[in-house]
């Protein structure tokens, strides 16, 4: 299994001002909360402590430091809404438009996987429609890398690859277009959430087919009872809270 | 409107953007050129191009929700957003009905200033429709913006009543290459 990383970077620059032109509110609408448990086991291996002169920042590593959880992830958690029953009885749909709306959720969550793949060699972030279009390409613009989109069948106009995977009935396929990526690239694989892991171990086989070499999978959300990690082979998973499938 | 129009002619990063834009020829259909922004999204340097033209213009409007159409407005929507400092909503176009779009009611509070992004607009069906939500939910629209758009949307040409702010016009195919 592997564990849960959360990673710290603290610099000399001052973190940039968030703007928020809007009072932020959330509108949590559900029958039932089911508990969204935070990662507990976050290792600080990335913790890197520089002479700040900014008291705040020292004040921040200090509680990071102690529970070993990044203080930007309560926040996140909670903005994240659960609907019971969709889209069919006894599933709770983890809901992350209402990430979307909380403008500084959102802002700290694309930092925080900036902060974690800035600088690290990878050149393609490839995203699994439709979520994965919303957290992929701000974080392949911060790094400097190529958005590649992997799309359901017949979406993408050139020619493409796919790969198929199992549904609970059937199967469905994803694909990618023929020269977006070239082997020897190193990417990463983002989704909004990771449930049984068929989705994303497809999107894996298809970058690995053409030679990419697969850093991480990075997702908002797990849901562990699911046991989409075992699906995933040798790539690790990156994910910033937990939540019960049911 | 397009760029060009307005106090952007000459500006290197249009011819980027143009450059990086693939044309399909025949998709989804015979005699549709389609115009693929995922070659776009390859090109961080241009990618950035359009981002930060979009948020050159409405960093000061005063724009409070920026909605994005699926799926590809959820890809240029974010950048934007995250730029500006604004909340996302998403609409979603239904698959079995290609003239139906769908909100999240509670996405929308009422006065909201609101921006819809798209990558292509060619009949403005879809902008359209994206304007009717968010006018049924309370929300003002204050412009439409996309990245490539038919000449017809030259000038002070507006959907609903609405302005239009498009970046460049469809690229040409090049002849020889193929698909």
């Amino acid at each position: 299994m592997q564990s849960i990383v959360s990673s710290h970077h603290l610099c000399l620059a001052p973190p940039p001002p968030v703007v928020s032109h809007r009072l932020v509110c959330h509108r949590l609408v559900c029958h039932r909360v089911p508990s969204i448990r935070l990662p507990n086991h976050c290792s600080t291996t990335s913790l890197r402590l520089f002479n700040c002169a900014a008291s705040r920042e020292s004040e921040m590593a200090a509680v990071a430091k102690v529970d070993g959880q990044d203080p930007r992830i309560p926040k996140i958690a909670s903005s994240i809404r659960v609907i019971p029953d969709f889209p069919k009885p006894g599933i709770m749909f983890q809901d992350i438009t209402t990430l979307l709306l909380d403008t500084e959720a959102f802002k700290d969550t694309i930092d925080i996987f900036v902060e974690r793949y800035k600088g690290k060699g990878i050149s393609v972030v490839a995203g699994v429609e439709a979520r994965g279009f919303i957290f992929g390409p701000p974080i392949a613009l911060a790094i400097g890398a190529k958005f590649v989109p992997m799309r359901k069948p017949k979406k993408l106009p050139g020619k493409v690859i796919s790969e198929e995977y199992s549904l609970e009935y059937g199967t469905d396929k994803i694909e990618m277009h023929v020269g977006a990526v070239e082997p020897g690239e190193r990417a990463i694989i983002i989704d909004d959430l990771i449930a049984t892991g068929g989705t994303l171990a497809a999107a894996i086989r298809l970058l690995e087919r053409v030679g990419v070499k697969i850093v991480e999978c990075a997702c908002v959300i797990e849901l562990p009872e699911l046991k989409g990690r075992e699906k995933l082979g040798e790539a690790p998973l990156f994910i910033l809270v937990t939540s019960d499938a049911a | 409107m397009f760029a060009v129009e307005n106090g952007l002619q000459g500006d290197p990063r249009l011819q980027a953007i143009s450059d990086a834009i693939r044309v399909i020829p025949h998709f989804p259909k015979t005699g549709i050129m389609f115009q693929d922004i995922t070659t776009l999204l390859l090109d961080p340097v241009a990618f950035k191009h359009v981002v930060d033209i979009f948020v050159e213009r409405y960093k000061h409007m005063n724009i409070s929700l920026v909605a994005g159409v699926e799926a590809r407005g959820f890809i240029f929507g974010p950048p934007i957003a995250l730029a500006i400092g604004k909340v996302i909503s998403e609409e979603y176009e239904l698959e079995y009905g290609n003239d139906r779009l769908e909100m999240s009611v509670e996405a929308v509070k009422s006065h909201e200033r609101a921006l819809v992004i798209d990558d292509l607009v060619a009949t403005g069906g879809t902008l359209s429709a994206s304007i009717n939500l968010l006018e049924r939910a309370g929300a003002e629209v204050v412009e439409c913006a996309c990245v490539v758009g038919l000449p017809k949307f030259k000038g002070h040409c507006k959907l609903k009543g609405k302005p239009l702010y498009v970046l460049v016009e469809p690229s040409q195919l090049e002849e020889g290459l193929t698909f």
